[in-house]
């Protein structure tokens, strides 16, 4: 029980719909885990479920030796969070909305600047911090996503793609970054592109009609494709395995 | 982090979010004119040959009755249609913080409006010589009301993300609050009902409690209601977002 992350036999229905069907995921610190599945596979309603924002119709989670139903707040001051979609203010500037989120994480005023200043320069904020977030690209609103997720230097990371609409620039340097931080913390990341895995991730989860029908490295993924096949191999790996499981059964 | 800066910290933004748009102006500029339009013409402040803010203080309910829900409509609908619900509900932050923080902010925001209808005050006191005490309770009363309205409109904007929506259902719950105590309203009740009834009926209406609180004298009774009242409210909006914010 040393697991940073620690979620067993999660379920979630919507309705009669069965989202996610039994997803355990124990992940260590210094593991990098790359979330992969079709599109309404259930990603997103899984981490979700992991920062206790969605409560599942069954099973646990428990982060940082924390379970996250019966010490919600203590659990939540252990994980950085991006959600889908990288939400934010409009209204505020990035150092304004980057303030109050580091000051609702608990970040002392003392050092908040100084922070502020760090996680600005990590995800190359510095030129847009007095802008505010609704005149900003898509590319930097998700680089302002991912800063209020690292602005308190959190042990667990659950990112939620975390490189959807950034140019091929930045992707490289947020892989950069996740890397580093993967050495030292618990990160759960889903995308839809497969290099990405082979990029930053330590191990591969593949998730299809809301059940994990994959779990390995990504060394351990790409063999699976037969030798045939010489280009794109992980694409021809996730259809195989996702092919029959597109549609979550009612 | 102490208990309650989380409170504190999310009061903070809000509070500064009213004024980050060109809502805010355009709320206080719309509430100054009408509150004048209403005491000055309608209300005949110099008409009566009396110099005070009787005939104000009873349009404020009025007025709040359409700006209480242009305020709320925004505050928990906004969050779930931006996705922000999601960050703020995943903060280490007690639900229940978030929610008073919010509201008193919204509060706060409604009370900067009745402040700004001070030249109103200062003028019938230049005019004559008003009974300050009953100014002072027409303040108190006035944004007790506000209070009540935010506080209803908090919880249904928490129902859904339709702005347009939270404010209707909203305007039609206060009004219908507030005109449980109107004679129409009771007379309706006495005709067939017994008079516990009548009486449980006025005991609820915010008039009843507003025209108390207006004539100076704060009872106990009326600070137990609104405060009871908001506090019920509140909680309601807590175990709604809980129930909702996925969805
Ligand atoms: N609030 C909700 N109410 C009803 N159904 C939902 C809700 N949220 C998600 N679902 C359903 O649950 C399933 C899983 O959705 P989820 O968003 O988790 O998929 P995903 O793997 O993140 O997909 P994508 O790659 O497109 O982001 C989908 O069928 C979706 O329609
Ligand atoms: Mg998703």
């Amino acid at each position: 029980m040393n697991c940073v992350i620690d979620a067993s036999a999660l379920r979630k229905l919507f309705g009669n719909r069965r989202a996610v069907d039994g997803v355990s995921l124990r992940v260590n610190a210094g593991e990098v885990v790359g979330f992969l599945g079709p599109n309404g596979a259930g990603k997103t309603t899984t981490m979700r479920m992991l920062t206790g924002f969605l409560e599942p119709t069954e099973g646990r989670v428990s982060l940082a030796g924390i379970d996250i139903d019966e010490a919600p707040i203590e659990a939540r001051k252990h994980f950085g969070y991006l959600p889908e979609g990288a939400p934010a203010y409009p209204e505020m500037t990035v150092r304004e909305y980057l303030r109050f989120v580091g000051r609702a994480r608990g970040i002392a005023s003392g050092d908040l600047a100084a922070r502020l200043m760090s996680v600005a320069d990590r995800v190359h904020l510095g030129r847009v911090m007095d802008q505010s977030i609704e005149t900003l690209s898509k590319g930097f609103k998700r680089r302002v996503g991912i800063a209020q997720a690292i602005i308190h230097d959190p042990p667990i990371l659950i990112m939620d793609e975390p490189t959807d609409g950034l140019d091929p620039n930045q992707k490289h340097e947020v892989r950069e970054l996740i890397r580093q931080m993967g050495s030292t913390k618990a990160i759960v990341l889903s995308t839809h592109i497969l290099e990405e895995v082979e990029a930053v991730c330590s191990r591969v989860v593949v998730i299809a009609a809301g059940r994990i029908v994959f779990d390995g490295t990504p060394a351990v993924f790409e063999a699976m494709a037969p030798s045939s096949v010489q280009r794109h191999r992980m694409d021809h790996v996730f259809r195989q395995l996702t092919a029959d499981a597109t549609e979550v059964q009612p | 982090m102490t208990s309650g800066s989380g409170l504190r910290v999310i009061f903070l933004r809000e509070f500064k979010s009213y004024f980050a748009t060109p809502l805010a102006a355009v709320f206080l500029v719309v509430f100054l004119f009408l509150a004048g339009i209403f005491s000055f013409s309608m209300g005949g402040l110099y008409e009566r040959g009396q110099a005070d803010l009787r005939s104000f203080f009873q349009f404020v309910p009025w007025l709040y009755l359409f700006l209480a829900p242009a305020i709320a409509m925004r505050l928990w609908a906004e969050e779930r249609r931006l996705g922000t619900i999601e960050i703020l509900t995943t903060l280490p932050i007690p639900l229940w913080q978030t929610v008073v923080g919010k509201f008193l902010a919204a509060w706060g925001f409604s009370c900067v409006a009745l402040a700004l209808t001070a030249p109103l005050w200062i003028t019938v006191s230049w005019l004559g010589d008003p009974d300050q005490g009953a100014i002072v309770a027409g303040y108190a009363a006035s944004a007790m009301v506000s209070g009540i309205f935010l506080a209803i409109g908090g919880f249904v904007s928490t129902l859904t993300k339709n702005q347009v929506i939270a404010f209707v259902v909203t305007a039609v719950a206060c009004f219908l609050v507030f005109l449980a105590g109107y004679p129409v309203v009771l007379d309706f009740f006495r005709g067939w009902m017994s008079a516990g009834v009548v009486d449980a009926v006025a005991g609820v209406s915010l008039l009843a409690h507003f025209q108390s609180l207006m004539r100076g004298v704060v009872e106990l009774r009326d600070a137990v209601y609104f405060g009871s009242a908001i506090a019920a409210l509140l909680a309601a909006t807590t175990l709604a977002i809980d129930w909702k914010k996925g969805t």
